[in-house]
Formats: C-alpha cells, structure tokens, sequence
C-alpha cells in the first residue's frame, strides 16, 4: 500500500513536470517568458491560459479516462489485450461521434453520449457473439478484432460522404487529437469524468475480488453477472468520454494498466495509478507531437500508436518466445 | 459423376457466373446500359456516351476487381495454407499496410510518380510487413492464429500511424486519405493495372505450383518434411507469391480486407481441404466477390457510390466472427 502511494505520488510529480513543459514550450505562440506569472496573469496570458492550458487539462482528461477504462476491461477479462482500443470499443464510440455530428449536426454533451452509446452497442455485440458457455478472453478479442474492422469501414463511409469541411471536422475520429479546446466541452467531459469516477468508488472491491476468480468472488458474496455489467457499462463510459473529445487515441488505455501494474508491483488494478499513467502518456505524448518535427503538427493519436504499436509487438514476441520455452 | 470432374464442373459454372458479373459491372451504375450496347461497345463497335463509359470508366475498375479480387484471394487461400491459420487475410495480418505504407512514403516524400516506380515500393512494403508480422506472431511454438492475428492489428496500426504521419505533413493529401483507406477499384487507370498485372500472374503461377506441397504442409512440418519436402523452402516461395499477390493488389485498389479472409473459406466449404482446388476456386471467386461488392456499391446509394472495400468488409467481417466462434479457433 506504500508503494502504491509512493509511485502514484511520483506519477503525479512527473506529470506535473510535463505539464509544467507543455504550457512552457508546447506549440503555438511564442514561448511565454515566465509560465507562473502567466497563469497568474501576467504576459503572455493569452498563449499559456487560453491556448495551452485548455489542451493540457484536456489531455489530462482524456488520459486519465482511458488509463481506467483499459484498467477495468483487461482486469475483467484478465488478459492484456482485451483494452478498449483494441477490441473495436473505442472505434464504436468514434463512428457514433463522427455520426451524430456529420449525419446528425450535432455538438458538445450529444456527441458525449452518442459515442457512449456507439461503444456500449460495440460491447454487448462482441459480448453475445463471443458468449459460448462463458466467455473465453481470447475470443472475446478476436471477435473485437472483427467488429472493429467493420466499425472502422462504416467510420471511413461516413467520413467520405461529408463534404470536405466537415470532413476535416470529424478528422479527429479517425485518428485522435486533440485540438484547442473549449472549456465548455473541457467541462463537459470533467463532469462526466466526475459522474463516471463517483459510480466508480462502490464497485471497486468487486472488481479487486473478480481478479481472484469468478467462483472465489462469488464464495466472498460478489454478485459477478451483475457486478460485471456495471464495471462494463463504467468503463465503456470512461473509454466513451475521451473518445468524444479526442478520437480513438490507440494504445492508451492498452498500455496503461501494465504500465501502473509494473511500476506498483503489484498483481491488484490499481485505477489511480492506471489514470496518472494515462493521463502522463496522453500530455507526453502530445507534447511531443507538437513539438518534435519542427512545424508539424502531429495528432496525438498519431504518437500514442507509434509508440504503442511496437510495445504490443514485444509483448506478443516475448509470450511466443517463453510460451516456446516453457 | 467422380469428385475431380463434379469439381471441375462447378469450377466452370462458377466461372460462367463470373462473366456473368463482369458483364454487368460493364452494364450497371449510375447511368444504365443495355445489355446490346454493352456488348457492342466491348466488341468495338459501340459508339456515343455509352460506349465510353463501359470503356473508359468502368473498364478499368472491372479489370482491377478482376486482378485485386484473384490476387487477394489466392494470397489468403496461401497464407491460411502455409500458416495453418484460419483467420490468415493480408488485410488483417498487416500485409496490405505494409504496401500502403510504402506506396504513401514513396509518393509524398521521394517524389515517385510513376507507377512503374513506385509498385516496386508495394512490394518491398508487403514483403517488410509479411516478414515482421509472421516474426512477431511466430514462437518456436509456431504461430496461432491468435498470436498471429494480433501481431497484425499491432503492425497495422503502427504502419496505420506513420501512414498518417506522412501525409499530414501535407493537408491536401489528407483529405483524399480518407478515401483511399477504405479502398476503392476507380483509384487508378488502366495503365497502372497494365504494370501491375505481370506481377499478379507470377504469383499466382508460383501459388498453383504450390498446391500440392500445401497439402503436405497441411499435415505438419513434420508429415510435410517426412514426405519429402523442404518446408522452409515451401514458406519462402509462398512469401514471394503472397508478396507479389498482396502489392500488386495494394498497389491498384488500396487496401481492401477480408477478400482473402471469405473468399479461400467459402472455396473450402466447396471443395473440401485440397489446396490445388481451394486455389483454383479462389481465383474465380475472389473477383466475384470484389466485383459483386463494387456493383452493389454503385447501386445502393445512387447517384453516389460506395467503395468496394466497405461492403467487402461489411461482408466479412461476419464471416471472421463467424470462424472464431466456430470449433477449429475456439480451442484455443
């Protein structure tokens, strides 16, 4: 428990360093002298306040939302691959947000809860399809695998019926990013990311007894059909909300959960830890896609795959090799 | 009737039925034509608007569906045979991104502009991807379909990401990302498909003559080389092919899944488990599929279309949820 505070506390320290670089060098605008003094309302308040920080504190958002919605799906599933991001969810939540505001005009909260409701219909169709005397993990992701396809062919039809200028508007569902922000829709999504994290707390000890087993949470009084609906419905919402603002930014909530497993040492999910490193991965990450190529201007989305991609590729090599050796 | 010649009969109806279908993706599409001014333009004697629609528009799209279709198709039956994996399909396992990757790298940064330049690129991409996905999905337990289906989501996103990395340095071609993704048989002309079409039928020779050895291989490496067969050497020469099949597909209609996923499943539904068959009918079948796709696509949304790549995934992907949920995967 120690260790989990210490790293958690090292998490935010770290965070708030990048956080601290974003709002410093990030893109747009010349660098601000003085950041403290900014904020406080000094020069340069124009770039760090209203440039700046609405995309950081988005980030932070967005990141801290997928680290726990691919937290709780790989701890429900128990394995690594079944996040969010992978299995079509995310997607599903992209191709209803680019629906309801390419077909239906829509904005703000509506979009919210369309991508919820594109993600959660994602979810009980990968859920029915690969329902065979239970769930078998492995099938669950293979068939999300499937549907994501599918899910990605409708999103790329809804992307080429739209004229060109809405088209560029709904980009951000094809590959993640996060733009410069409103706060009205920066305060959407922290209200949302409230609602989610306060339904969040009673089922916390549930989830840490599902770990153990579906029997052994059962033995301990874990009511798990339905225990597993709710944890499934909150984290398809977590996965939603960033999907909303931000596109399917890949590979987050994938490596998340690992990530904060590794650094506690811990065999326990530990949400907060996952949020932290969501939220690190998601600012670092956009920091660097504003920053590293000189002037382009790289989605986040972009960055999260290009490093998330390959740690994936690892994971999957060094199970081969030592499945291979056992 | 003995099984050979029932099968070569169905063979031969089939390949009725497809000229049946490349008759009508001359005919249909937004602006209908007849069925004698249809045959009349295709034998030269046509002449007017109608004419050169069949010719000019939607002759090439019919040729690249008839080339992309049998080139997907014969590279899925190849790499489910080699791969004993029944959810292989160059789209899922990265193949097709890997060309993509490639073909985008060589247009935007090194300035390539001519076909005959940058096919070279589709099939260095292809044979790049083919390589890493078959290393990574691939222990010395051999490789799962699991394993080596994820190994091709993770390598098709990566590709995916730098893909887009590339053209964003450039808005405009941005906006025509969007349709190339999802594939499309009206992105390029006929010569493209001239440059390429060499390409495809060395694959697909190179496929034939491996059908018997993927029967063999079809029982283990084990069986296979106890029967006489260098299996690496098998492995190398259906990369080549598959590589060859896959950027040449990649090249001229973008990338399109899921063709080589149903198509080699259906044929084995009809033929049984012989590779010298499951080839044969891929290369009938594959087209039907994609052509049958891109005359839909004309059809249903008129007066605008849909690309063949949609409906093909639309269409396929039930057929993977199909196959996992069935026996051979869910072992595992």
């Amino acid at each position: 428990m120690k260790r989990y505070i210490l790293v958690s506390g090292a998490f935010l320290v770290v965070l708030l360093a990048l956080a601290f670089l974003s709002l410093a060098i990030g893109g747009f605008g010349d660098p601000p002298s003085n950041v403290l003094s900014a904020l406080a309302g000094g020069d340069d308040r124009f770039t760090v306040v209203r440039l700046r920080l609405p995309r950081l504190v988005l980030a932070v958002l967005v990141g801290a939302c997928l680290g726990i919605a691919g937290t709780v799906f790989q701890t429900l599933l128990g394995n690594p691959l079944a996040s969010p991001d992978l299995i079509g969810v995310s997607q599903g939540a992209s191709a209803a947000a680019a629906g309801a505001f390419l077909l239906g005009g829509l904005s703000g909260p509506a979009v919210s809860v369309a991508a919820f409701a594109g993600a959660l219909v994602v979810a009980a169709i990968i859920t029915v399809l690969s329902w065979r005397n239970g769930i078998s993990s492995y099938r669950f992701v293979l068939i999300g695998i499937g549907i994501a396809f599918l899910v990605q062919a409708f999103l790329g039809y809804l992307l080429t019926r739209a004229d060109l200028k809405e088209a560029q508007g709904a980009l951000v569902w094809l590959v993640g990013s996060i733009g410069t922000p409103g706060w009205d829709e920066i305060g959407i999504t922290a209200i949302l990311a409230g609602v989610l994290a306060l339904s969040m707390l009673p089922l916390r000890p549930a989830l840490r007894m599902l770990q153990l087993g579906d029997d052994t949470a059962t033995g301990l009084g874990v009511s798990v059909t339905r225990s597993r609906a709710l944890l499934t419905v909150v984290a398809v919402g977590f996965a939603a909300i960033a999907v909303a603002v931000a596109g399917p930014v890949l590979f987050v909530a994938f490596v998340a959960g690992p990530i904060a497993r590794r650094v506690v040492r811990s065999s326990e999910a530990s949400l907060v830890a996952s949020a932290l490193v969501g939220a690190v991965v998601v600012v670092a990450a956009d920091f660097l896609g504003q920053r590293a190529l000189g002037d382009a201007r790289v989605p986040v989305g972009v960055v999260t795959s290009l490093v998330g991609a390959p740690y994936l590729l690892w994971l999957l090599a060094r199970d081969n090799r030592s499945r291979g050796t056992a | 009737m003995s099984p050979g010649i029932r099968r070569g009969a169905v063979l031969i109806g089939l390949a009725v039925v497809l000229a049946l279908v490349v008759t009508a993706s001359f005919a249909l599409g937004t602006r209908a034509i007849d069925l004698s001014s249809t045959l009349a333009a295709l034998t030269g004697s046509g002449e007017g608007t109608d004419a050169m629609v069949v010719i000019d528009l939607r002759g090439p799209r019919t040729l690249i569906g008839l080339a992309a279709g049998l080139a997907l198709a014969v590279a899925g039956a190849l790499m489910q045979g080699v791969t004993r994996n029944p959810l292989a399909d160059p789209g899922i396992l990265g193949v097709n991104a890997g060309a993509s990757l490639l073909v985008v790298v060589a247009i935007s940064v090194l300035g390539v502009s001519s076909v005959v330049g940058y096919v070279w690129f589709a099939f260095a991409g292809a044979a790049l991807a083919t390589v890493l996905v078959y290393l990574v999905g691939s222990g010395r337990s051999g490789a799962t379909p699991v394993s080596l289906t994820l190994a091709g989501a993770a390598v098709t996103a990566l590709l995916t990401a730098v893909i887009t990395l590339v053209l964003l340095t450039d808005l405009e071609t941005l906006s025509q990302f969007r349709f190339w993704q999802v594939g499309s048989l009206t992105a390029r002309d006929a010569g493209t498909v001239a440059v390429v079409l060499p390409f495809i039928a060395v694959g697909l020779l190179v496929a034939i003559a491996l059908g018997p050895r993927l029967n063999a291989l079809s029982l283990g490496d084990d069986m296979a080389t106890g029967l006489g067969q260098s299996v690496r050497a098998t492995r190398i020469a259906a990369a080549t092919a598959i590589v060859l099949l896959c950027g040449g597909a990649t090249a001229i209609a973008g990338p399109i899944v899921f063709v080589g996923l149903v198509v080699p499943h259906v044929a084995r539904r009809l033929v049984g488990p012989d590779y010298r068959w499951i080839i044969a009918y891929s290369v009938v079948l594959g087209p039907m599929l994609l052509l049958v796709a891109d005359i839909l696509g004309r059809l249903v949304v008129q007066p605008a279309e849909l690309e063949a790549g949609l409906l093909v995934a639309a269409l396929g992907a039930p057929v993977l949820v199909a196959l996992v949920r069935g026996s051979r995967v869910s072992a595992l």
